[in-house]
């Protein structure tokens, strides 16, 4: 890394570092919150500080009320989003690498035009999307089946972007010479040499994909009625409605509870992970 | 060798990228079996949809007769006439042109911090700050909804301290700010590490330069550093922008806990999506989100062309 080796050794600064601590607090307060207010019961929700324990700690209370509520559609919900997860993203990791390494290393014609398709399509909005692709589907039979939200989940442009940027440096053109000279063919040279010295980037690209497809809310939301395909996003959405709108059920702690379930599995594999994908990022920094 | 920005910028302004090099294989049809499936898949779920929006577009549903009929650029025509659709496209508008710079000059700042090798800790710091784009989107709002809320948030809780009813993150004057602020806590974090990566590509030998040449931390900052990340900071940009014209999950799920203040075409995104799921307006709800969509495009087009023009 460039910092060890750097003949600038700038010493550390307490007046930076306390800068940045002030937009860590910024930061973490919410999540704070967020832990603290799963830990009440509705009761203390009401009347104990925001940012401290209630007279309870209800936690574990909270997290059996919420995955048995309903006869356990939050498990339902929590394995439609493994479900979508899985697939789309691990698809559009697949398809994105492939396309980013043939983008870098390939020049064939109409390569340019692929390009310009890319950025212009990147830059509709997703209702211009949205409307016509639900018509769309809904024409195929596909609306409230799983493939509405897996086929999207398929197309990761950023992916791509990231994809072709790091295949670039990360695979260097005499290697695949080489390999060519050695009489191996195109796609053996993609799965033998490339996919190898892409890991980096594709644990990047895959986490990034997991990342948009748990997080996916406007096509599900379009897509599905049935409440048994909904992923955690659209359930947590539909119970919040339940607690504030006409007629209510107070379940303000299931909403809560269930969004910190939520975001639980995506942190944890952002940090166990965290080797591989800063790697993936800054390997540009560390030339062949 | 070349650094991986101007490749990145080679790339974005579409010059020189033919220019033959060693171990390219030339005028070859081989790449589009890697191009290809994502081509596929990229035909049926992005430009199918928009050949069929603009078809859409060019009808218009008989009320009582059923059926569709030809109508030309007559839903064009009444969009442009539609005032709520211009006060949607206004309030994003104004919503891009304060949170973007807000959060980009944020995250650039977090990231010359970080890479600035003057911080404790400072891989602690990237982690932490990019976390919350961990954060479903969803849950961030219910999140920051609840905490803005008088029921048992935070604001609550400083109104109580602070014996006012002064702070009101869900009242009519203050949601844009409110949203602005949601989508600034989710993506700081993010654009943060689109930049520190960039800058993590600088060659070492070019701060070893400017440190011969006698050049401080700023000077350091503004002659390799911002140059360097110029491409990341356009790419950064047009996401942005893309991203504040199609503001949607945020409001709509405000909506539920301010329905006075979040009208149905708050944003425009939210108006196509209202229009066609709950007034079943499908031709003209396609043709608002063309509309929206040439105008994005061609927005982050011209941000592009000057982006990879200019220098910083």
């Amino acid at each position: 890394m460039s910092t060890t080796t750097s003949p600038l050794r700038p010493r550390r600064s307490p007046l930076l570092t306390g800068l940045m601590l002030l937009y860590l607090v910024y930061t973490l307060v919410p999540l704070l919150w967020l832990f603290l207010s799963a830990t009440k019961t509705q009761d203390d929700l009401l009347s104990s500080p925001g940012l401290w324990f209630g007279k309870s700690f209800a936690l574990f209370g909270n997290i059996s009320d919420t995955l048995t509520y309903n006869d356990g559609i939050f498990l339902r919900w929590l394995g439609n989003t493994l479900l979508y997860v899985v697939v789309g993203a691990g698809g559009a990791t697949l398809l994105a690498t492939a396309a980013g390494y043939g983008l870098a290393k390939y020049r064939f014609a109409g390569r340019r035009a692929v390009f310009a398709v890319l950025l212009g399509a990147v830059a509709v909005p997703g209702t211009a999307l949205a409307v016509p692709t639900f018509l769309m589907f809904s024409n195929l039979g596909l609306t409230n089946t799983v493939w509405a939200i897996i086929i999207p989940s398929l197309v990761s442009p950023f992916g791509l972007y990231l994809m072709w940027v790091y295949a670039t440096d990360a695979v260097p053109h005499d290697l695949l010479e080489a390999a060519r000279i050695d009489g191996a063919g195109e796609i053996r040279i993609f799965f033998t040499v490339a996919l190898r010295l892409l890991a980096p980037g594709i644990v990047t690209v895959l986490l990034f994909a997991v990342v948009s497809t748990w997080n996916n809310y406007f096509l599900p939301l379009i897509m599905l009625s049935k409440p048994n395909l909904y992923p955690l996003t659209v359930g947590l959405t539909q119970w919040s409605n339940q607690a504030t709108g006409v007629g209510a059920r107070p379940i303000y702690n299931l909403v809560i509870t269930g969004s910190l379930l939520t975001i639980v599995p995506l942190v944890v594999a952002f940090l166990l992970l965290q080797r591989f994908w800063q790697s993936g990022l800054s390997a540009g920094s560390v030339k062949q | 060798m070349l650094t991986l920005t101007s490749e990145v910028d080679g790339q974005m302004a579409e010059s020189a990228v033919l220019r033959p090099r060693r171990g390219w294989l030339h005028r070859d049809t081989k790449g589009w079996i890697f191009v290809g499936p994502f081509l596929a898949v990229f035909a049926l779920t992005f430009l199918a949809p928009i050949g069929y929006a603009i078809y859409l577009s060019l009808f218009r549903e008989q009320a009582f007769f059923g059926g569709n009929t030809f109508v030309g650029l007559d839903n064009y025509a009444e969009v442009v006439r539609d005032s709520k659709f211009w006060e949607a496209f206004l309030r994003v508008l104004l919503f891009l042109v304060v949170q973007v710079p807000v959060m980009l000059v944020l995250a650039l700042l977090a990231a010359l911090a970080i890479d600035s090798a003057r911080l404790h800790a400072s891989s602690f710091f990237r982690i932490v700050i990019f976390l919350p784009y961990a954060v479903p989107g969803v849950v961030a709002v219910l999140m920051w909804g609840y905490i803005y809320g008088n029921n048992f948030g935070l604001a609550a809780d400083l109104n109580d301290l602070l014996g006012s009813t002064a702070i009101q993150p869900l009242s009519k004057s203050w949601m844009l700010p409110s949203i602005a602020n949601i989508v600034t806590w989710e993506f700081v974090g993010y654009n943060m590490l689109i930049f520190y990566s960039a800058l993590r590509t600088v060659p070492e030998e070019l701060y070893e330069a400017a440190a011969i040449d006698g050049a401080g931390t700023v000077r350091t900052i503004l002659a390799v550093k911002l140059p360097a990340l110029r491409g990341a900071i356009v790419i950064a940009t047009i996401f942005s922008i893309i991203g504040s014209f199609q503001l949607f999950n945020e409001p709509n799920i405000l909506r539920t806990l301010a329905p006075n203040v979040i009208t149905t075409y708050f944003t425009p995104n939210m108006y196509a999506y209202n229009l066609s799921f709950a007034g079943q307006q499908f031709n003209y709800s396609a043709t608002v989100a063309i509309v929206m969509g040439v105008i994005t495009a061609v927005i982050a087009y011209v941000v592009q062309l000057r982006g990879s023009r200019e220098a910083l």
